[in-house]
């Protein structure tokens, strides 16, 4: 096993796609630059993150305020992109992992790692393990799952579950966990073990998302840092951000001109907001959309982009690709059974699983006051984040200003939760189809389910004309949105076993 | 009119009669609805919308109107209300936004009469015109709320809340014109119908959405509403400003709220999460439900009152599929199964005590209270006032002042700080605690003690061997040095705040366990010291300098009959003293032994009673002549200890069972022991007697009392640079990434103890520290400050 501790060198460690690779392999000679990406991110040119932090006092006081580690480091840094929502996420970040909990604090650090792990974000592994060590945890659990407590290792399948399918999780699995004995858990530490699962399988998603980069300043190496290891290829960041590269993607968007693309958005939106009057679906069409729509998402795989990570496969190692198993399994000593991934919820020719009706059971309603009730406050400041997210708005569409862009959001968010099962009464899914491009599902998609697939191609492809900072809000949309998701499911898991 | 109303529905030989009953719904209910007969009640959820009949013994399925091939969201129902006018009018609000009206009287199987698809989102609520036939309200998700004329095809009025979500909508019973409002974010508006523009008035009534709101049937001012923040709260809207007159906190978050009919001040709620009860509740008593429901198994979903006249009947609907009437007179009553009685003790002394009247009523006159015996502090009673709700609680309120003097707990503080309790022989500590109880004028308990010592120090007992011994090794003039030398061989094993104390010459009494502890030490290494005796030594407190350094030496200590006592060598954490060493008493009983120090003593106390052969003291003496053990007397000593205590007087007890040690502890069983332990630990805390306690506890023999000084060592620091806590480490921050402790001697982190100077803030290592101001007196971080230990 090869621990990054060795050669913490302040230049990532980059994984190569599997297209380079095979120009590699047939030229051995060719040596790929490293490309010295600088910036919080890969995917946002560091100016735009650094001129908007210059200005911000608030941003640097939230970090005084509220950062774990003492630091800016790059996921606040993109995130003061929006600094109204930042107080939010820090404060219940803040809130979990440093405040009145039932868990013991290396505990929180190492649940943290342990969810983290599920989507193999190296970057939060190596920002948890130095902060499980600092809080006084045990170095020998940092070995992997074998080291830990029975009751720490029972965790690993809901952390399964919630992070990939989340529709699985009965009362039973609770139950399960809960029931007395050796290992049980409390109700409330589990519900903050489950927040805090939430908190960051979401979180891997922006990280991936936004193409977060390794701290440059990996600190004294304590020996269980991972390689700093970047999913993103070389030649995603060789092409700089360039728009023309953007026709590399594939055929079907690279033709389209961006500019009547967002014009055809903004005349989309604006017409389903008139058509709303006039023209009602039918009730038994509004079910066939959602169906289609749940349906409709099967189909979109990133396979059309030529970047897919070989590991979520595990059990058909390919010798080829020797780096990148090394990496898996430095970062599978935290999970367990690394080849349970992410399935689509309406898998054809399954039986049908039930839908979660999103009015059956809301987080306004039912998963705050649960939540709340187990650990005290946390529902509060999720409450908070939650509301922040879903409301927050600059009214701006790329260059157009004065936009009513609920609809838009509205959209993301139901389809984050259409993906995971879950269906609004009120909503029209027909919406979705209409306001999300195909690119832009692939990258909510890929983000959202298996976000450790994200690439810059991904990210470029989509919505070619809007600003960084407004990917960046669509970051924080699905974020949520699939925290929520897992939540409910978690939360209404739970209610189930209480009566 | 009021009474009118009340007359009609009793003579319109409707009066209801019924039982507590439930049936089995096909799916979970979101609502439940009555027809104004109060013999019909609707029920309405996602998978059902269904018409019951309410018979005597049972419900009665009287109409689906789920009907057609493939049910559509429009029948998937958040809410429904049956007009209080017309008896054939229904109106349901389905989670995808359409308000829908049902008209009973329609001859087709299919009674839906209209569709109205306004609101975006979900309807969270529907609400008839109480008076109006034909006027419907919704209040949806998407922060509308509308009006409709049921014989148009759309609204009348749209009203904005300006906010999310509206969460119900309830109108004005008295107010034609009137309605209110509630919202997701904690605010009540009232609108007026005609006004659509903006709303009449707007307030926070609870800190998160509001789930639900009721008018008052009768008071035309009242509004209940119920929150996600666990409250109910009545509001008097007649002032100026919306005045909350009555709050009720409940347990969980409270989704629906209904006013009790012909109870005033009665209002039924049910929870959204968690508690599956139903409440009723007198706003006037807010701690304890009037009466509760647990028939449910499941979240409670609706409720409903049968008859708007009759209280005795109340329906509900629950998503565990059930319907259920519920009786009044079948409630449980938590308050019949609450303590009726509370007692507390003031700051100084005073005794509040609460009782329901009745129980204090027949008790004639109070006395039992004054008149304990067990209560050494007496009282007078003084009444307060009856509480203002005289008819519903009515519970008396006492409050027993202490009355000045009596209440002096002087004498407890003086003979807690005066007794000694170790360190000394026997004899000397009974003597002493016996002069102290007579300067206190506490003769009963002097004369305790001398009886002790008459009982437990005969100087027949003595054993042989013990006599010789010191006899033997009497010369003790090389002590002073053997000692100094061993201190210096302690001193940085040890590492105590305390023995840098002792060896800078002044002793306190604090330290007299610590002291015996050396002892040990230092005669295991100097087997020659034994048995050499320095009697003026014993009295802590006056000794001072070597002669204190002598009393270390105290040769007593180490008979060879007890082995237990000594130590291994390198073991000298200060734990182990509290865990492992036998406790002081112990060491004293070997010197109450020595015929040097006590024999003569006792000589002369045994002399006296001599004469007066009838006294108790003479009989002890007898005692003593024919040889009886003081085992004999253990049991009569153990009764003695029973009787003080059971007085009151658990310090007499205590002390005595520390200063007779092993004598008495085997008879008395260790649970009473904790028992006393603790009760005077406790008692000499509220005196704020933290020396003291801390000698008692060290001093005990029991383990839990022993273990006290060992829970809750942990001292939290901040740093020193940024004030946060560092919570992982002591000596490092982890946010400025700052060493917090530097030793001003050797310039590395201080990791253990540090110690300081409170003069300049230099500090470090205890052993640097002391070792540098061995050689020089100024601050070893050059600041020029002249740093002392004190």
């Amino acid at each position: 096993m090869n621990r990054g501790g060795s050669s913490p060198s302040a230049a990532a460690n980059y994984l190569l796609c599997t297209n380079c690779r095979k120009v590699l392999r047939k030229d051995k000679r060719i040596r790929v630059s490293q490309p010295l990406t600088r910036g919080p991110s890969a995917f946002i040119p560091e100016k735009e993150v650094v001129q908007a932090n210059t200005v911000d006092e608030r941003t640097n006081f939230l970090v005084e305020e509220y950062s774990t580690s003492g630091r800016l480091d790059n996921i606040t840094q993109v995130m003061s992109l929006h600094t109204q929502y930042l107080e939010s996420f820090l404060r219940s970040q803040f809130y979990m992992l440093r405040m009145d909990g039932p868990l013991p604090l290396p505990h929180r650090h190492y649940i943290a790692i342990m969810a983290a792990a599920r989507h193999q974000c190296s970057y939060l592994i190596n920002m948890h393990v130095d902060e499980f060590l600092k809080t006084g945890g045990i170095a020998e659990w940092l070995n992997g799952l074998e080291y830990v407590p029975q009751r720490l290792k029972n965790l690993n399948e809901i952390n399964k579950l919630l992070a990939h399918r989340p529709w699985l999780i009965t009362k039973e699995h609770i139950q399960k966990l809960v029931k007395t004995g050796e290992n049980n858990w409390s109700l409330p530490e589990l519900v903050h073990a489950v927040v805090l699962l939430a908190h960051y399988h979401a979180l891997a998603s922006f990280v991936f998302g936004s193409g977060i980069n390794p701290e440059r300043d990996p600190e004294i190496s304590n020996g269980f840092r991972l390689i700093s290891v970047n999913n993103f290829c070389v030649c995603d960041l060789a092409n700089d951000n360039n728009i023309e590269n953007a026709s590399l993607t594939g055929g079907n968007f690279g033709i389209v001109d961006s500019l009547s693309e967002l014009e055809a958005l903004m005349e989309r939106m604006k017409r389903l907001q008139e058509e709303r009057e006039d023209e009602e679906a039918s009730q038994e069409e509004m079910t066939t959309r959602f169906e289609k729509e749940k349906k409709e998402s099967l189909y979109v795989v990133p396979g059309d982009t030529f970047h897919s990570f070989p590991h979520s496969d595990c059990s058909l190692p390919s010798l080829d690709f020797e780096d990148d198993m090394i990496v898996t399994s430095d970062v599978s000593r935290y999970i367990e059974d690394p080849g349970f991934g992410y399935e689509d919820f309406a898998r054809r020719g399954e039986e049908h699983l039930p839908t979660f009706r999103a009015q059956d059971y809301t987080w306004e309603n039912h998963g705050f006051s649960l939540v709340n009730r187990l650990y005290s406050d946390i529902g509060h400041l999720l409450d908070e984040k939650f509301r922040m997210v879903y409301n927050l708005t600059y009214n701006t569409m790329a260059t157009h200003e004065a936009v009513d862009t609920t609809m838009l959001r509205r959209a993301l968010f139901n389809y984050v939760h259409c993906m995971f099962g879950i269906r609004y009464d009120d909503y029209d899914y027909g919406e979705v189809n209409q306001l999300l491009e195909r690119s832009l599902k692939v990258y909510i998609k890929t983000v959202t389910c298996y976000p450790e697939r994200t690439t810059k191609r991904m990210y470029d492809s989509y919505w070619r004309q809007f600003k960084h900072s407004e990917k960046v809000h669509v970051n924080l949309l699905l974020m949520e949105a699939r925290m929520q998701a897992e939540l409910l499911y978690a939360l209404r898991a739970i209610t189930r076993h209480l009566t | 009119m009021e009474k009118m109303s009340r007359v009609t529905t009793a003579l319109g030989g409707s009066v209801l009669t019924g039982r507590t009953m439930h049936c089995h719904l096909d799916a979970p209910a979101n609502a439940i609805s009555v027809c104004r007969d109060a013999a019909q009640v609707v029920v309405a959820g996602r998978s059902i919308f269904k018409i019951y009949a309410i018979e005597e013994e049972q419900f009665v399925e009287k109409l689906n109107l789920r009907v057609g091939r493939k049910p559509s969201l429009n029948l998937s129902c958040a809410d429904v209300v049956w007009h209080q006018m017309d008896e054939n009018l229904l109106a349901t609000a389905a989670t995808n936004g359409v308000v829908v009206t049902w008209n009973l009287g329609r001859p087709s199987r299919n009674k839906q009469d209209q569709l109205f698809t306004e609101h975006k989102r979900t309807v969270n609520k529907v609400c008839f015109h109480p008076t109006e036939a034909h006027v419907l309200l919704s209040g949806s998700q998407d922060g509308f709320m509308k009006c409709f004329d049921l014989r148009r095809k759309d609204s009348v009025s749209t009203f904005s809340g300006q906010s999310e979500s509206v969460r119900d909508v309830q109108f004005s019973i008295r107010d034609y014109f009137t309605f209110a409002s509630t919202f997701e974010n904690g605010n009540v508006q009232l609108w007026d119908i005609r006004r659509p523009d903006r709303c009449e008035r707007m307030f926070t009534a609870h800190n998160g959405p509001v789930f639900c709101c009721d008018w008052h049937p009768e008071d035309r001012g009242w509004l209940a509403t119920g929150g996600r923040d666990k409250m109910v709260k009545v509001w008097d809207m007649t002032t100026h400003r919306a005045k909350e007159v009555h709050c009720v906190q409940t347990i969980a978050s409270v989704a629906r709220v209904k006013w009790r009919p012909e109870c005033r001040h009665h209002l039924a709620t049910c929870s959204m999460m968690v508690d599956h009860n139903i409440y009723v509740w007198d706003v006037r008593r807010p701690f304890v439900p009037a009466a509760m429901f647990e028939e449910h198994r499941d979240v409670t979903t609706g409720i409903a009152w049968r008859h708007p006249h009759d209280p005795s009947f109340l329906l509900s609907g629950s998503k565990d599929s059930t319907l259920c009437q519920h009786l009044f007179r079948d409630a449980s009553q938590p308050v019949e199964r609450a303590n009726p009685e509370g007692l507390c003790y003031g700051l100084f002394g005073d005794l509040a005590f609460a009782a329901k009247e009745s129980l204090v009523a027949t008790e004639s006159g109070r006395k039992p209270y004054t008149g304990d015996r067990r209560h050494p502090i007496f009282f007078k009673r003084k009444l307060d006032p009856a509480e203002p709700f005289a008819g519903l609680a009515s519970s008396a309120l006492s409050v027993f002042e202490m009355e000045p003097g009596s209440g002096s707990m002087s004498w407890f503080v003086d003979t807690a700080e005066r007794y000694a309790l170790a360190g000394r022989p026997l004899a000397e500590l009974c003597d002493h605690n016996a002069k102290v109880a007579r300067e206190l004028g506490r003769n009963q308990v002097a004369q305790t003690w001398t009886m002790l010592r008459i009982i437990y120090c005969s100087p027949g007992l003595v054993p042989a061997t013990n006599l010789n011994h010191s006899v033997g090794k009497g010369s003790s003039c090389g002590l002073p040095l053997m000692n100094s030398f061993n201190l210096k061989d302690m001193a940085p094993g040890l590492g105590s705040e305390t023995r840098l104390d002792r060896s800078k010459g002044d002793t306190r009494s604090d330290t007299v366990l610590l002291d015996s502890s050396a002892t040990l030490i230092t005669n295991e290494d100097n087997e020659e010291t034994e048995g050499s005796d320095v009697p003026a030594d014993y009295l802590l407190g006056d000794v001072e300098g070597e002669e204190d350094e002598l009393y270390l030496l105290d040769p007593e200590h180490a008979h060879s009959e007890e082995p237990e006592y000594v130590l291994p060598q390198e073991a000298f954490p200060l734990r182990h003293e509290i865990v492992d060493t036998p406790p002081g008493p112990e060491h004293l009983q070997d010197k109450a032994d020595s015929p040097h120090v006590s024999g003569s003593e006792a000589d002369a106390a045994s002399l006296v009673p001599m004469d007066s052969s009838f006294s108790l003291i003479s009989v002890s003496h007898a005692l003593y002549d024919s040889r009886l053990p003081p085992d004999f007397f253990s049991a009569l000593v153990c009764d003695m200890l029973r009787f003080y205590a059971e007085q009151g007087d658990v310090q007499m007890a205590v002390s005595v069972l520390i200063v007779l040690g092993e004598r008495v502890r085997k008879d008395i069983d260790e649970q009473t022991q904790e028992h006393w332990y603790t009760s005077y630990i406790d008692l000499l805390q509220r005196f704020c007697l933290w020396n003291v306690s801390n000698q008692v506890v060290k001093l005990s023999t029991s383990r839990a009392i022993s273990c006290l000084n060992q829970a809750s060592t942990t001292l939290h620091v901040n740093c020193s640079h940024c004030k946060r806590p560092m919570s992982s480490r002591g000596w490092i921050c982890d946010r400025c990434h700052r060493c917090a402790s530097m030793c001003a001697v050797c310039h590395h982190v201080v990791k253990g103890l540090f110690v300081w100077c409170q003069g300049c803030s230099h500090g470090g290592h205890l052993q640097h520290i002391m070792k540098w101001l061995e050689g020089s007196s100024h601050c070893p971080a050059g600041c020029g400050h002249l740093c002392e230990y004190s």
